[in-house]
């Protein structure tokens, strides 16, 4: 545990710290350029990639690229901790990558920065996940090949609920009355992230609204999202919140070593959970924020996309063709040889084995039931909008109702520069 | 006086003669030997900095998202949106604040350091230069090792430890923001980076100060101590101090990188680089709106920079000594 833990620390840590500095100075500068020594055509491209958490990601994805002939293939693992802020200012420039990996933003597409791909999905577009294949569709042509869904929601130690006689809750009341009585001297009762930034979308969902209509307007402003950061104020300053934790809440080290009886997480972190702890653990979804809402799951996940504006186009289509639709070897391995994710691909979540059964089953069955997928119209600037909600009304103590006005400005200016 | 003779006196035709020439040489061309000179220098500040301050300029006044050469043309949009943002105007008055309280907490520590070291009588060295280390470690180094380890907001956090021994709770130094616990955790780290530098600084003008001024005062009768500090050795490091406050002002002005890695996804403690940084350049890639906020806070430092020169007097020459 402590080996599996430490190793997180450096790598998480340390090597960010570093690697990031090195990687935004010498190695991006150099990356496009040095070809591995011949023996494919000569056409170099670079991929972006954050850095995944879990041991072995890396070499795996450079792995793939090397068994590819027809380019040499160069992986950026982006370690810094705003790859969003990294990957958009490279774009810019012409040191960008060929191929990186997002999440579907409908600015991408409108700025002509992610190149169509629907002729590489097309043929096996009955395969994909449905969900998977609309969330990346503006204008009935298909953006970007999911690689893997990430299914996010609540991790919880059983032993501890089973000791403070909590249930599972299904409602946020439940959960803050759950996180009260699970807090003790050293463990506290809940974990969602040091800013909480995690549990954004699913609070909206689970009020029963969503983020954009069907006509791209503002949906999340309703009565019960406000009672919604009403409630997890209340939570914010009750003391029973894990806040100022060595890693974020992507990372299970805080679930895992004793410091949280349940803590927001993603799917990914299952197996790390699983030799941390055997199996004392569960999972459940964001519970209802109102009594009129429903549980909700985030299906997270990334997606490769193609430099609409890079200089080897289709050199990259064709290594994105090749990788994430044809090799279905390597795409089972990225899901789930490392963390846990689920192939967006039915023909592959089929055969998954490590995903049918114990907490990984019930995990499949959570994004199924309550999963939302990313609107590709909800981009980063109205992402950072919300964050900011979240921010001042949660976290600080502004009116709910006015911070969510704010919000609508920012939201609104943006729609009005998409949609028009 | 005899200074002025001998060279007089020394000047036979021969010494004058070969010497001249390439001096006149020299002279011939003082405009090429002016451009020789500044000229490298020059080029650099055209390239790297009146270049982008004008695209910055240029780029205010475009819708320029997701790019740096737009067709756009907007007018003053740009400049509206962020003068009307709470959050940009708000950041100018976190800095204001920021700026009042750590330009003189940090003038006041390092003349204290520097007080303390310069009575040393063994390990002055020593002490010099374990002030001055800080001074080579990076800030975000600096922001990590702060908020990971001292003042992290678990148990096993060092400040959570210390506290822990008196019964108190823990605190969350960095996630909650009542109270505001986040400044003593960037002031503190502000000033572990910069006073080894400033007191080196201060230890300079402390030793430049002739003794004998000591020694009258003693005679007339000073006190050493509080008097003798007051009178004396305060008023001979003016000139230090005024640099001290000037430099002391502008990295203030420049705050970023503490304040990027210490605070993440608040609304709160943001200097204006950071707020620009999130609300147009980072992940929003509105490089319009960025500029805009870019071309009023370049204005702004102008005009708090020639304000501070009437008052301070600083590059009059003379007068500022």
């Amino acid at each position: 545990m402590s080996a599996l833990s430490n190793s997180t620390w450096d790598r998480r840590n340390v090597l960010r710290a570093a690697m990031g500095l090195a990687a935004a100075g010498g190695l991006a500068a150099c990356g496009g350029n040095n070809g591995r020594g011949g023996g494919a055509s000569g056409v170099n491209l670079t991929q972006y990639f954050h850095a995944y958490g879990e041991q072995g990601t890396e070499q795996a994805i450079k792995r793939y690229a090397k068994a590819y002939d027809k380019a040499n293939v160069t992986t950026q693992w982006i370690t810094s901790s705003d790859f969003e802020s990294k990957l958009f200012a490279t774009l810019l420039t012409d040191k960008a990558p060929d191929l990186f990996e997002f999440h579907p933003q409908i600015q991408l597409v409108r700025s002509g920065q992610v190149a169509d791909l629907t002729d590489l999905v097309a043929p096996v577009k009955s395969d994909f996940n449905p969900a998977d294949i609309t969330s990346h569709t503006v204008d009935g042509k298909i953006y970007g090949v999911r690689m893997i869904d990430d299914p996010q929601f609540f991790f919880y130690r059983k032993s501890l609920l089973e000791q403070a006689k909590v249930e599972v809750p299904t409602t946020l009341d439940e959960l803050m009355e759950a996180a009260a009585k699970l807090t003790t001297g050293k463990v506290k009762g809940l974990y969602m992230g040091n800013d909480l930034h995690s549990v954004n979308d699913t609070l909206i969902w689970s009020a029963g609204a969503q983020h954009l209509d069907a006509k791209n307007e503002i949906a999340y402003h309703t009565d019960g999202v406000v009672e919604g950061l009403k409630k997890m104020r209340k939570l914010f300053t009750s003391g029973d919140l894990l806040l100022g934790a060595p890693t974020e809440s992507w990372d299970p080290s805080s679930f895992t070593q004793g410091l949280c009886a349940i803590q927001f997480c993603g799917m990914w972190a299952m197996p790390a959970i699983q030799e941390a702890l055997g199996d004392d653990w569960g999972v459940f979804p964001f519970p209802k924020t109102v009594d009129s809402g429903k549980q909700s799951v985030y299906n997270g996940g990334w997606s490769m996309f193609v430099n609409a504006k890079g200089k080897n186009v289709d050199a990259a289509k064709e290594y994105v063709k090749w990788l994430w639709i044809d090799q279905k070897k390597y795409q089972e391995d990225w899901a789930t040889s490392y963390g846990f994710h689920i192939p967006p691909r039915a023909s592959l979540a089929q055969s998954a084995t490590k995903l049918k059964s114990g907490n990984a089953a019930e995990g499949v069955r959570l994004f199924n039931e309550f999963g939302h997928f990313d609107n590709i119209g909800w981009t980063q600037a109205m992402r950072t909008a919300f964050e900011d909600v979240f921010a001042n009304s949660v976290r600080k103590d502004m009116d709910p109702e006015a911070a969510l006005d704010k919000c609508d400005t920012v939201v609104n200016r943006e729609l009005k520069k998409l949609f028009g | 006086m005899s200074v002025t003779k001998t060279p007089d006196l020394a000047r036979p035709a021969p010494a004058k003669a070969s010497p001249a020439r390439p001096r006149r040489g020299l002279r011939g061309s003082a405009t090429l030997n002016f451009w020789l000179f500044t000229g490298p220098f020059l080029i650099g500040l055209a390239i790297f900095i009146y270049a982008p301050i004008l695209w910055s300029v240029w780029l205010s006044f475009f819708d320029a998202r997701f790019t740096v050469t737009p067709d756009k043309f907007i007018g003053f949009d740009n400049y509206t949106y962020m003068l009307t943002n709470d959050d940009f105007v708000g950041s100018l008055g976190t800095f204001t604040v920021f700026a009042a309280f750590i330009v003189p907490t940090t003038w006041a520590f390092s003349l204290g350091l520097a007080l303390l070291v310069n009575r040393l009588r063994f390990m002055r060295a020593f002490f010099r230069s374990v002030f001055f280390l800080p001074t080579a470690c990076s800030y975000v180094a600096a922001s990590l090792i702060w908020k990971m380890s001292i003042f992290s907001g678990v148990r096993f956090g060092l400040m959570n430890t210390v506290l822990g021994w008196f019964g108190i709770e823990n605190i969350a130094w960095l996630a909650d923001p009542n109270p505001p616990w986040y400044w003593l955790v960037i002031v503190s780290a502000r000033l572990w980076l910069q006073s080894g530098f400033y007191m080196i600084l201060f230890l300079a003008a402390l030793q430049n100060i002739p003794g004998e001024l000591y020694e009258a005062a003693a005679i007339d009768g000073a006190k050493p101590g509080w008097q003798t500090f007051r009178h004396i050795t305060l008023p001979q490091l003016r000139a230090t101090s005024t640099a001290v406050v000037l430099l002391l002002l502008i990295a203030a002005y420049q705050a970023f990188d503490e304040f990027f890695n210490l605070l993440s996804k608040t609304t709160w403690g943001r200097p204006p680089l950071v707020e620009l940084y999130y609300k147009a350049l980072g992940e929003s890639q509105d490089y319009g709106a960025g500029s805009a906020g870019a071309v009023i806070l370049t204005v702004l430092i102008c005009v708090v920079t020639l304000f501070q020169g009437r008052i301070m007097g600083f590059g009059r020459g003379d007068e500022s000594k």
